[in-house]
């Protein structure tokens, strides 16, 4: 049976995460999953919106999930950002608050999911246990949630906001080995690349340190600001630091892509900063 | 980072811990001061007043040293401490509550690039729709640094086009958006 949702992609997956929409365009083909872009979707606000004005940050994640409800199906969202401005705005409309510039009456019948949950809950590993080509045995990543696919869990209804499992199931299940480590959801410096790149690198690095001594060889991630943070700033840490660092950060999908044989995974990785495809070959995976 | 000075002694004034509490909506007199918040804050060690302590300014009515500190600007809202509060305080929202305090009142903010940024980033969605990354990036760059800065990051850029993950042309502008923020912008 064919699965469907409705996609909330970000306006990161047109830009800088390109390669996360187009390995979960890619791999959600494979497992039957239909996903239909929302019509006319616009951007939730991300975090400068509820800095700057607390009824323009509601308004403007309330006006996607007034076109999701519509739609009727649940929706799926990729970045973990989009994904909690999404939830506040949920929270808001199903109290009946007033939303500013919005009249449209909310059903609310779907559900707002963050990939991973949608992924390892809601498509389940029975969907992809027939379309493993090359299981990621030889493979040993830390999974990173990042913040927001689990803060705060008054919003984003998140069932272990300190230990989430989905990635890490969804991989292990595609055979990884994957690691423990105690910093799934510490913050990469978020929003502070551009106005505090100091800061961000700092906190960004002790990730890359922390993957390290738990012995993976690549970070999983979920959300295209956490990707950019952590892949495209590797150079520079390791000038600053004396300390050099080559660690892929791959999303999710393209692992998935990578297990089910997809002919783009090759692709997808050419566009990241830090190559992964010396390592992918050494390991056979590629 | 320096560690705020603040004064010894305060007579405390409620007025602007019930101005916070209006703004965001959160019970501020219920903080106990048992320092989860700052113990849990990837960035306290950047602060020059920690979180707990902020919390105890807002509840003294040190108005002014809230409103020009750093904290404000630095916190990245990885809601970490809105998460473990024991009194279910969101930290977060009441970091974003000062912020816009302070700009409303136009106070000068001690990093200043931090509200540039969030300007570049909010007239690239009422203009687009969607945010169009390059040139919301190159807007902030020019605006907090001048040409150097924007040059700074050419380089990066470049590379970023060539891996093909600048997305070249913005999406068509949204009437509904701008209708949102005409409708959120209003003063009441």
């Amino acid at each position: 049976m064919i699965m469907e949702a409705s996609l909330y992609p970000g306006c990161s997956l047109e830009g800088l995460a390109k390669s996360y929409k187009e390995s979960l365009q890619s791999v959600a083909k494979t497992m039957d999953i239909k996903l239909s872009e929302l019509d006319n979707w616009t951007c939730c606000g991300a975090s400068s919106a509820h800095v700057t004005n607390d009824k323009l940050a509601v308004a403007l994640a309330a006006k996607d999930l007034i076109t999701a409800d519509k739609a009727g199906k649940d929706l799926v969202v990729p970045c973990a950002a989009c994904f909690q401005r999404l939830k506040v705005a949920e929270k808001h409309l199903k109290d009946g608050k007033p939303v500013a510039g919005i009249t449209d009456r909310y059903a609310g019948n779907f559900h707002v999911k963050a990939l991973p949950d949608f992924l390892w809950n809601d498509v389940g590993k029975k969907a992809w246990k027939d379309k493993v080509k090359k299981p990621l045995n030889a493979l040993s990543p830390v999974c990173y949630y990042g913040c927001l696919t689990a803060r705060p869990p008054k919003v984003t209804d998140s069932r272990n906001p300190e230990d989430p499992q989905e990635m890490d199931n969804v991989l292990r299940s595609l055979g990884a080995n994957v690691r423990n480590w105690s910093y799934k959801t510490d913050c990469c410096g978020g929003s502070l690349t551009l106005t505090r790149p100091d800061l961000q690198m700092k906190l960004s690095q002790k990730l890359l340190d922390m993957a390290e001594e738990a012995g993976a060889d690549c970070i999983a991630v979920d959300c295209p600001m956490c990707h950019e943070n952590l892949d495209s700033k590797q150079q520079e840490i390791s000038q600053e630091s004396g300390k050099s660092y080559n660690v892929p950060i791959l999303y999710l999908t393209e692992l998935m892509g990578l297990a089910f044989g997809d002919p783009d995974v090759e692709k997808w990785l050419g566009r990241h900063t830090v190559d992964a495809r010396p390592m992918l070959v050494e390991r056979g995976l590629l | 980072m320096a560690v705020a000075e603040l004064p010894q002694t305060v007579v405390p004034d409620s007025s602007f811990r019930k101005q916070v509490e209006e703004k965001s909506g959160e019970n501020l007199s219920s903080c106990y001061l048992c320092e989860k918040c700052t113990n849990g804050c990837p960035l306290a060690f950047a602060m020059d007043i920690a979180p707990h302590k902020l919390m105890r300014c807002v509840n003294l009515g040190l108005k002014d040293e809230v409103l020009k500190s750093d904290t404000i600007w630095i916190c990245a809202s990885c809601e970490t401490c809105t998460t473990r509060c024991p009194n279910g305080i969101d930290i977060a929202h009441v970091m974003d509550s000062l912020r816009q305090i302070s700009q409303g009142e136009g106070i000068k903010a001690s990093q200043p690039q931090v509200p540039t940024f969030h300007k570049a980033f909010l007239a690239s969605i009422k203009r687009f729709g969607r945010v169009h990354e390059g040139s919301m990036a190159a807007t902030y760059l020019l605006r907090s640094g001048g040409l150097k800065e924007l040059m700074s990051m050419a380089r990066m850029g470049l590379d970023m086009f060539k891996k093909g993950r600048i997305k070249i042309l913005p999406s068509r502008p949204s009437r509904k958006v701008k209708q949102i923020f005409r409708a959120a912008e209003r003063k009441e």
